[in-house]
């Protein structure tokens, strides 16, 4: 037996472990219903409400007056793919409580690959839930230019990874599923407010300069503001070199926690 | 401790050979200096009390902890030095389940082959070929959480088979199973030893589950107290009864003294 793996080998790795996400995701109806409620019920509810009480001005990537709806569409997809992966966060922690990470563990392919797989896979199963929502927010009309539709994939990709890495990284953190409540209180309400999603930082800025700090040192702002600029076809490069370092540093956080000889697990005592 | 349990069927490497292993949490040592052997083609019963350091070692066998001390080595390659090598020839099915239950059966069996980086047809033919070997074919579309514990555990071998193992470790296999399925899984992973050539280490606290010319390690509290064939475990000490030979070297282990045969 060859002592190293040929690169279609990697490639069916990758598949297998992205198929088996998209064929949970599939299995479970109600999670996909989830998914696009939840921003459809901000469109639909939220966002027409507010449309007459939150004015845009003209912003980059913006030309023109936009409507609210308009505005917090990014911002709604940065929220779907932000709670997908706290979804593959919740799931990684579900895998290791059932024995199943322990399958993936023993795979003979470098745990970094292994890994980096599984977040292909959740940014995969994101990457469905956005085009779907897009899909229904046209109808609503919400248009972007049409080559957006094909200019936002790369960002989604890239946000989705630095998303997926963070949940990763605190999937090796928590616990037991109970502690998910925490993470949903503490993480990812904070990291959705305290942004760009749903208000420009100009706005912020003029009601309050500390949170406008707060916002602009927030991953996830520069992750809305990157699938933004990208749904125009333009690159945000702060946002993008930003939205890149996170990506490095949770991802590379996220494989040490899961080494055997140096992260959370040995330290815990836990076999996953 | 030299390996007492020599190759029996086939040349070459141990299918596992491990080789002074110690391990700690903090300050607890788990397991003290564990050395043994398991030959091509041989069964290996891993005998130990709960709590005895057996799902620690498979911990590190399986490199799910990491292993600072000591040696172990997969069909000759080391598992800390070339892991990828290592864990292509190991098969293991651990304690508790880690089936995906939402699942069907042939879809957890092709998500292992993709983790092994077998194709997809390649993979499909191989479980169905595996699942036949455990008697559970024609209920490949079927979802895992529809079966029962023993049926589950066959389809774990079979999962543990598919990608063609040198070694197989099974730790307490039968834990939950009913007295008919624990005779099942066990005379099924004694075929394969006979048909397979496989290496087989078979953890468990259960002395009925030892046959007469078995090989056995004796682990407690993280030590080796005996390694050798079951007569000499009998002989040793002095008794007819395994049972009874086990009882007694686990009471006299606070004294310390390993034995090999």
């Amino acid at each position: 037996m060859p002592r190293r793996f040929a690169v279609s080998a990697y490639a069916t790795c990758l598949a297998g472990i992205a198929w088996r996400e998209v064929l949970r995701f599939l299995h479970q109806r109600e999670r996909f219903l989830a998914a696009l409620v939840r921003p459809l019920v901000w469109l639909f509810i939220f966002a027409a409400g507010f449309r007459q009480v939150l004015g845009v001005s003209i912003i980059p990537p913006y030309q023109t007056y936009v409507l609210y709806e308009v505005f917090v569409t990014p911002g709604l997809v940065g929220m779907i793919q932000l709670f997908n992966a706290m979804q593959t966060s919740l799931s990684m922690v579900y895998d290791r409580e059932t024995g199943v990470m322990r399958t993936l563990l023993l795979s003979p392919f470098p745990r970094g690959f292994l890994l980096l797989s599984k977040l292909t896979g959740g940014v995969v199963v994101s990457l469905l839930q956005v085009y779907v929502f897009l899909l229904i927010a046209y109808f609503w009309e919400i248009e972007l230019p049409l080559v957006g539709y094909l200019t936002v994939l790369p960002a989604l990709l890239l946000c989705g990874l630095m998303l997926g890495a963070i949940a990763l990284f605190m999937s090796s953190v928590i616990k037991q599923l109970e502690n998910f409540a925490g993470v949903m209180n503490f993480v990812i309400f904070p990291m959705f407010f305290a942004s760009s999603a749903l208000y420009p930082l100009w706005r912020i800025k003029e009601a309050n300069p500390l949170l406008y700090e707060i916002c602009r040192a927030n991953p996830f702002t520069h992750a809305v503001e990157l699938i933004r600029f990208a749904m125009y076809g333009q690159l945000e490069p702060t946002s993008l070199l930003i939205v890149l370092a996170f990506t490095a540093g949770f991802l590379a956080a996220a494989i040490y926690a899961y080494n055997p000889s140096k992260g959370m697990l040995a330290r815990r005592g836990e076999a996953g | 401790m030299t390996p007492i349990v020599r190759p029996t069927t086939k040349v070459g490497p141990y299918a596992l050979e491990i080789r002074g292993v110690s391990h700690r949490f903090g300050q607890i040592l788990a397991l003290d200096k564990v050395s043994l052997s398991v030959p091509r083609g041989a069964f290996v019963v891993l005998l130990g009390p709960n709590g005895a350091g057996k799902s620690t070692l498979f911990a590190l066998i399986t490199r799910l902890y990491d292993n600072t001390s000591g040696e172990i080595r997969i069909l000759g390659q080391d598992v800390r030095r070339q892991p990828m090598a290592a864990l292509r020839t190991l098969g293991v099915v651990f304690q508790s389940r880690s089936l995906d239950s939402d699942l069907t059966l042939e879809q957890n069996l092709l998500y292992h082959a993709a983790l092994h980086g077998i194709g997809r047809r390649q993979a499909k033919a191989l479980s169905a070929q595996v699942l036949a070997k455990v008697g559970l074919a024609e209920r490949a579309g079927e979802k895992v959480r529809a079966l029962s514990g023993g049926q589950a555990r066959r389809v774990e071998i079979a999962r543990a088979l598919l990608h063609e193992p040198s070694c197989l470790l099974l730790d307490e296999a039968t834990a939950g199973l009913d007295v008919a399925s624990r005779e099942d899984v066990l005379r099924m992973v004694r075929g394969l030893v006979s048909t397979q050539g496989v290496g087989v280490l078979w953890a468990t606290h259960l002395v009925d589950e030892v046959r007469g010319d078995d090989c056995i390690v004796l682990l407690h509290k993280g030590r080796v107290l005996f390694s050798g064939p079951a007569p000499a475990l009998l002989e040793l000490t002095q008794t007819d009864s395994l049972r009874t030979a086990f009882l007694r070297l686990v009471d006299s282990s606070n004294g310390g003294k390993a034995h090999e045969r």
